[in-house]
């Protein structure tokens, strides 16, 4: 019987939850790392049992941590991130002048047919790859050539936060930068372009700007590698093209802002985001805690709340804390900056918490295991 | 090695030229990325500095190597600071000597991760 394992990044420690296709009782591991802040726990589609996990602290910096046997032990492995060259400056939030800086890795996107290569997204944004394992990590630094030099931070800082890969073609990859947009590489990352036709970001003086729109995620159904779903600061797009144009399908959604956004394991059209009430606030549109699916590829979006607090609840979903799974009957998973972690196993229809009191979940990725 | 791998009575200054053995206190989070126990003893050649002690742990525990200085350039992390014998030896550079009760394993260097955030 097929089981789910859910992985979960939080402000003090990862959690490896566990459950078999029913997806009813959970089995919760952890705190691993107690403590520490874990930006992102993934697992490689090509080995199952090989997970990474960002782990830092402002105090003590970045480490990398391998697992072999699914999170049941793990082992620090490179914690090098170096640019290439001199990076120079990006801007600040005031406009002026910041030298680049690492600080911490942000997301990892493991490859999908090789257990040994994964790319990490850090802040300040750039993207590294590792193919011995998380022993050494490279830096892509074309990423960087396109206009770096005026990226500016997101209020969570300048971070490389979203890595998509084209199923059907391994030379294609989209990153998502906060606050610079999405780029694209047809070449295995030799070489990147901005992609942001179409983005409206109200704060920019040209709407028509190539960079510094605040993308906070995109999805893609593995099956559809043109079409791309785009959760922006506010806003949430689409492009049809793979990127070279963007439009708007926010549509009767009661608020246009916020951070996750989750395509069907199955369905291509059907997608999920988590309405949040605003920039300045930062939590659950009117103290209710829905999700919105549309399974018209968005414009028209149904509230999704059975089994969700509907009063006084006044979360926030992050970027990188919702998930799907590949069974038959698609799961949707999602964890809160308040502990919780929710888990459907029927495409949305009714959820349940699997934990109510981790700590802030910082994000939320499922594995789904034969 | 740890102190409490060889047990906690620390001795090992050996007045002879030579590496001498240097307790080393680091904070809970560095402690358990080192699986270190108790304190941390490592060899450092004369003359001891707080360079050759911090390189010292970084052999003995490569995990650290990052956690207490960046790599590249080296820098103490902002919120890293080092005391021995009552004295805040942040500022003092790599190459200021360690105080002698130290070099003589009476007292520990210690890292300590700044008391901040609230």
């Amino acid at each position: 019987m097929s089981s789910v394992r859910v992985l979960v990044g939080t402000r003090k420690g990862a959690f490896v939850l566990t459950s078999d296709g029913t997806r009813k009782d959970w089995k919760v591991d952890g705190p691993f790392f107690n403590g520490w802040e874990i930006f992102h726990v993934a697992g490689s589609p090509a080995d199952p049992n090989r997970l990474w996990a960002s782990q830092s602290t402002s105090w003590f910096g970045q480490q990398v941590q391998r697992s072999d046997d699914g999170g049941a032990s793990w082992q620090p492995v490179g914690n090098e991130f170096g640019y290439v060259g001199d990076p120079g400056d990006h801007l600040w939030y005031d406009g002026t002048p910041k030298p680049w800086k690492f600080t911490r890795v942000w997301h990892f996107e493991p490859s999908l047919t090789d257990p040994e290569v994964v790319w990490a997204g850090v802040e300040d944004a750039a993207l590294f790859r590792s193919g011995d394992g998380g022993a050494s990590w490279q830096e892509l630094p074309a990423l960087r050539e396109v206009r770096g030099h005026e990226w500016m931070p997101g209020a969570g800082g300048l971070g490389l936060h979203t890595l998509v890969l084209d199923h059907a073609d391994p030379q294609r990859m989209f990153a998502a930068i906060s606050a610079a947009g999405v780029f694209r590489t047809d070449d295995g990352g030799e070489s990147w372009r901005a992609i942001n036709k179409g983005l409206r970001s109200g704060h920019l003086p040209d709407q028509d700007a190539e960079i510094g729109h605040c993308v906070h995620r995109i999805a893609m159904h593995p099956e559809r590698p043109s079409t791309l779903y785009m959760q922006k600061h506010w806003d949430v797009m689409r492009t049809d093209d793979a990127g070279e144009n963007w439009y708007e399908v926010s549509g009767d959604l009661p608020t246009d802002f916020g951070f996750a956004v989750q395509v069907h394991a199955h369905e291509p059209e059907t997608v999920y985001v988590v309405p949040i009430t605003s920039d300045e606030f930062h939590v659950a549109f009117e103290g209710k805690l829905r999700v919105y699916r549309s399974r018209s590829g968005g414009g028209e979006w149904e509230p999704l709340t059975t089994g969700l607090p509907q009063r006084d609840c006044y979360v926030d979903v992050l970027r990188d804390a919702m998930a799907v799974d590949s069974l038959e009957s698609c799961g949707v998973y999602f964890g809160t900056t308040g502990g919780q972690v929710y888990a459907s196993a029927d495409s949305g229809n009714t959820w349940q918490p699997i934990v109510r009191d981790l700590p802030s979940v910082l994000s939320v990725e499922v594995q789904t295991l034969p | 090695m740890s102190a409490d791998a060889i047990g906690t009575e620390v001795t090992g200054y050996d007045a002879v030229p030579g590496p001498v053995t240097v307790r080393v206190a680091l904070p809970g989070h560095l402690r358990a990325l080192a699986n270190v126990p108790g304190e941390l003893l490592v060899k450092a050649s004369a003359p001891v500095t707080i360079g050759s002690v911090l390189d010292a742990v970084e052999r003995e525990c490569p995990v650290l190597r990052g956690a207490i200085r960046d790599h590249g350039a080296g820098a103490r992390r902002p919120y890293v600071r080092l005391f021995a014998c009552e004295e805040d030896l942040s500022f003092d550079g790599w190459d200021a000597p360690v105080p002698p009760p130290v070099v003589e394993g009476r007292e520990p260097l210690l890292v300590v991760g700044s008391i901040s955030g609230g």
